[in-house]
């Protein structure tokens, strides 16, 4: 018997024995006689269904979601910046990238990032095909695209295949998502059906929930930004 | 006494006299308690949802073989490479062989309690390999050669200066009061580890069956970091991390999150479903996931405490308990402090030896209210000194309590007692406290009230 076959066995021979559902405060008294009592919540399929409802919520009508998730990026210190147009988007990543004085961006292809980096007029290292670790290291920002954006928590998800690999989001000091408004979800139940119909056939091998721009608590609970990853995550949307 | 307990008294008895320890666990912990409460009023239903999250652990854990099978297969047949190892020693001897076969020089790790669990550093060190975490409070804890203090909060019983000194000694840096400028010496102490590195370590939070993707939680980017640049990704995991649906995770991550750290969710909840695929720039060429058991097959089949398995190793229960915020983590001497800790470690290191920790307990019940699964902590605690009694009565105790028995039940025999106790009562007031005494170490501590003139009963008849 392998491994894989001895851990399995062992796990068949514990479980014939039924265990409570926890909330039904069985505890054995009556050794040997367990009952188990059915669930509080009898769901049909998926609790999580169920569950979504007594989640923090997202907003009912996109523009509550907006204001969530303008609220939550405050919180996050995520600098969003909802603007009338393309266009408008593209100015103001100009203006950041001036003020920073960024000197090379990295990005992927897509159509968002292409305009823009186009827009931007500065150096760009894409990613797309492979790339050097040192060279992205080097640059200032990396700019993005996302799948989807989340009101409840103020999230963004990134992916490895259309979303420019798995460093580009998180090794640059300053990371800027483009998005549109129609990829803006109520709430992570969402987020993940979201998720299915885009990459429900083929997953990329990875997908992140991207929430603030890195951040640590780790001396004194004292909050600090920047980590390892990005100091800075910006999120421009029309 | 096992050596366990006797190392526990000790630490527990100085620990607890430390008045800057005290104060820096409150303030620590006073922050997460507000936190935390302003993220849980954020719930519609909070109880509900970790009514919900326990059912669906519930069913995680009793269908554990379907769902591990179910995850294995969908991982496997996007190129991962799975391993299981029954044992410590066996997941310890797979990761230095993967980590051989890459012929890899420096290794850079992200917070995995797993590792600590089976002492992954410390063999590989041995084996002549640089290991670096590179979680900020556990670099800190690895510096200082020591286990991390708290599962979520590895560096929490440290001050900024206590850290800036030892940044000074071990890096060379200049000394600092600001957390912040703290963190960017680590930051850049790190940053060319994770390019250099050739393999790096992870833990894991969940693993989803429904799509064979495991699920990373973190809040400073350097999981995610270390799953991106170096060519081989080793990802070490208990079989029990396992939910059904990916769709679980919009209930499990705000939970953790919340309980943990007092967050929404953290800051980077990333999915890896498999080494770089076809397409894909960047990302690890081979990666393999590494499943231990190290005997929780052993909880899983004690039906009372299974649903110990339900962890999600927030801490929420080490916050809470008045224990815990008494003694600190590392009086425990277990991977797994606070309640939970004393409730899985007699499990998986045994018994007699661990026992202990569930007589260093209130009861109060603070970790059961507090964790966002319901796992029953605190009575498992009572269990499990039942069952450490039940497994080794001593003789003594037996005699002792059967006398007992046979006297209260004999009325002559007891009024016998009474009169024999109050003759010598004077005597044995001299006597407390004294090396004379024979249960001193019972009587250094606590009082004894001294036996009555007159019983209820006589002073009944003599009423009438």
């Amino acid at each position: 018997m392998n491994a894989q076959e001895r851990i399995l066995a062992r796990i068949r021979e514990a479980l014939t024995v039924p265990a409570p559902m926890p909330g039904s405060h069985g505890h054995g008294h009556d050794q040997g006689r367990v009952e188990v009592p059915a669930p509080v919540f009898a769901f049909q399929g998926r609790p999580v269904h169920v569950a979504r409802a007594w989640l923090p919520p997202g907003g009912t009508t996109p523009e509550e979601q907006l204001t969530r998730f303008s609220a939550a990026s405050a919180e996050l210190k995520t600098d969003f910046r909802c603007v009338a147009s393309e266009a408008e988007a593209h100015q103001q990543l100009r203006g950041i990238a001036d003020s920073e004085g960024w000197k090379r961006v990295a990005s992927h292809h897509s159509a968002l990032t292409d305009a823009a980096t186009t827009a931007l007029g500065r150096p760009t290292l894409f990613t797309d095909g492979g790339y050097v670790p040192d060279d992205l290291e080097a640059c200032e920002a990396g700019i993005t695209t996302c799948d989807v954006l989340v009101a409840q928590t103020g999230s963004l998800v990134v992916n490895s295949r259309t979303s420019g690999g798995r460093a580009l989001s998180v090794l640059p000091p300053h990371h800027v998502v483009l998005a549109r408004r129609d990829q803006l979800v109520c709430d992570l139940t969402a987020a993940f059906q979201r998720l299915e119909e885009l990459h429900g056939r083929n997953w990329p091998s990875m997908i992140s929930l991207v929430t603030g721009p890195s951040r640590t608590g780790d001396i004194e609970r004292i909050l600090v930004l920047g980590a390892h990853g990005p100091k800075k995550l910006t999120v421009l949307m029309w | 006494m096992s050596n366990a307990a006797q190392q526990f008294l000790e630490a527990a008895g100085t620990i607890t006299r430390n008045l800057r320890h005290r104060g820096l666990i409150q303030t620590a912990l006073r922050k997460y308690e507000v936190a935390r409460d302003r993220k849980k009023s954020a719930f519609n239903d909070w109880s509900s949802a970790r009514q919900s999250a326990a059912e669906t652990k519930w069913d995680a854990i009793n269908h554990l073989d379907t769902y591990l099978t179910e995850f294995t297969s969908k991982i496997e047949a996007r190129g991962t490479k799975v391993h299981w190892c029954p044992t410590g020693p066996e997941a310890r001897d797979t990761i230095r062989g993967i980590i051989r076969d890459a012929k890899a020089k420096c290794v850079v790790k992200s917070k995995a309690m797993t590792a600590e669990e089976i002492h992954l550093n410390e063999a590989l060190e041995k084996d002549g390999f640089e290991v670096v975490e590179s979680d900020l409070g556990e670099y800190i804890v690895q510096l200082r050669k020591e286990p991390p203090y708290h599962i979520v909060f590895p560096a929490m019983h440290l001050t900024r200066d206590e850290i800036s000194d030892l940044f000074e000694r071990e890096l060379g840096s200049a000394p600092t009061r600001e957390p912040e400028e703290l963190t960017m010496i680590a930051r850049r102490a790190l940053r060319r580890k994770y390019i250099q590195a050739d393999v790096g370590i992870t833990g894991a939070n969940f693993a989803i069956a429904e799509t064979g993707m495991v699920s990373i939680t973190e809040n400073e980017g350097n999981a995610r970091l270390t799953a991106a640049l170096p060519r081989v990704m080793i990802t070490l995991l208990g079989i029990e991390k396992v939910l059904p649906k990916m769709e679980d995770l919009a209930l499990f991550l705000p939970l953790l999150a919340t309980a943990g750290a007092g967050q929404t969710v953290t800051g980077y909840n990333t999915l890896y479903g498999g080494p770089r695929q076809p397409g894909e720039s960047d990302g690890p060429v081979e990666w393999h996931v590494v499943l231990l058991d190290n005997r929780r097959t052993e909880l899983l089949a004690d039906p009372e405490q299974r649903d110990a398995l339900h962890c999600i190793r927030c801490g929420a229960c080490l916050n809470v308990c008045p224990i815990f915020r008494n003694v600190g983590g590392h009086t425990y001497g277990t991977t797994y402090s606070g309640p939970v800790g004393s409730v899985i470690t007699p499990h998986l290191r045994g018994l007699q030896d661990w026992k202990h920790l569930s007589n260093a307990s209130s009861l109060c019940g603070a970790c059961t209210e507090a964790c966002p699964v319901k796992i029953d902590l605190h009575h498992h605690l009572l269990q499990n000194r039942r069952n450490a009694v039940g497994e080794t009565p001593s003789w003594i105790e037996r005699l002792a309590w059967r006398a007992h028995a046979f006297a209260v039940n004999t009325p002559a025999l007891y009024q016998f007692g009474q009169e024999v106790a109050r003759i010598v009562e004077p005597l044995r007031q001299r006597l407390q406290g004294t090396p004379l005494d024979p249960v001193k170490t019972w009587t250094s501590t606590r009082d004894l009230p001294p036996v009555a003139p007159e019983s209820f009963k006589e002073w009944w008849r003599n009423r009438r």
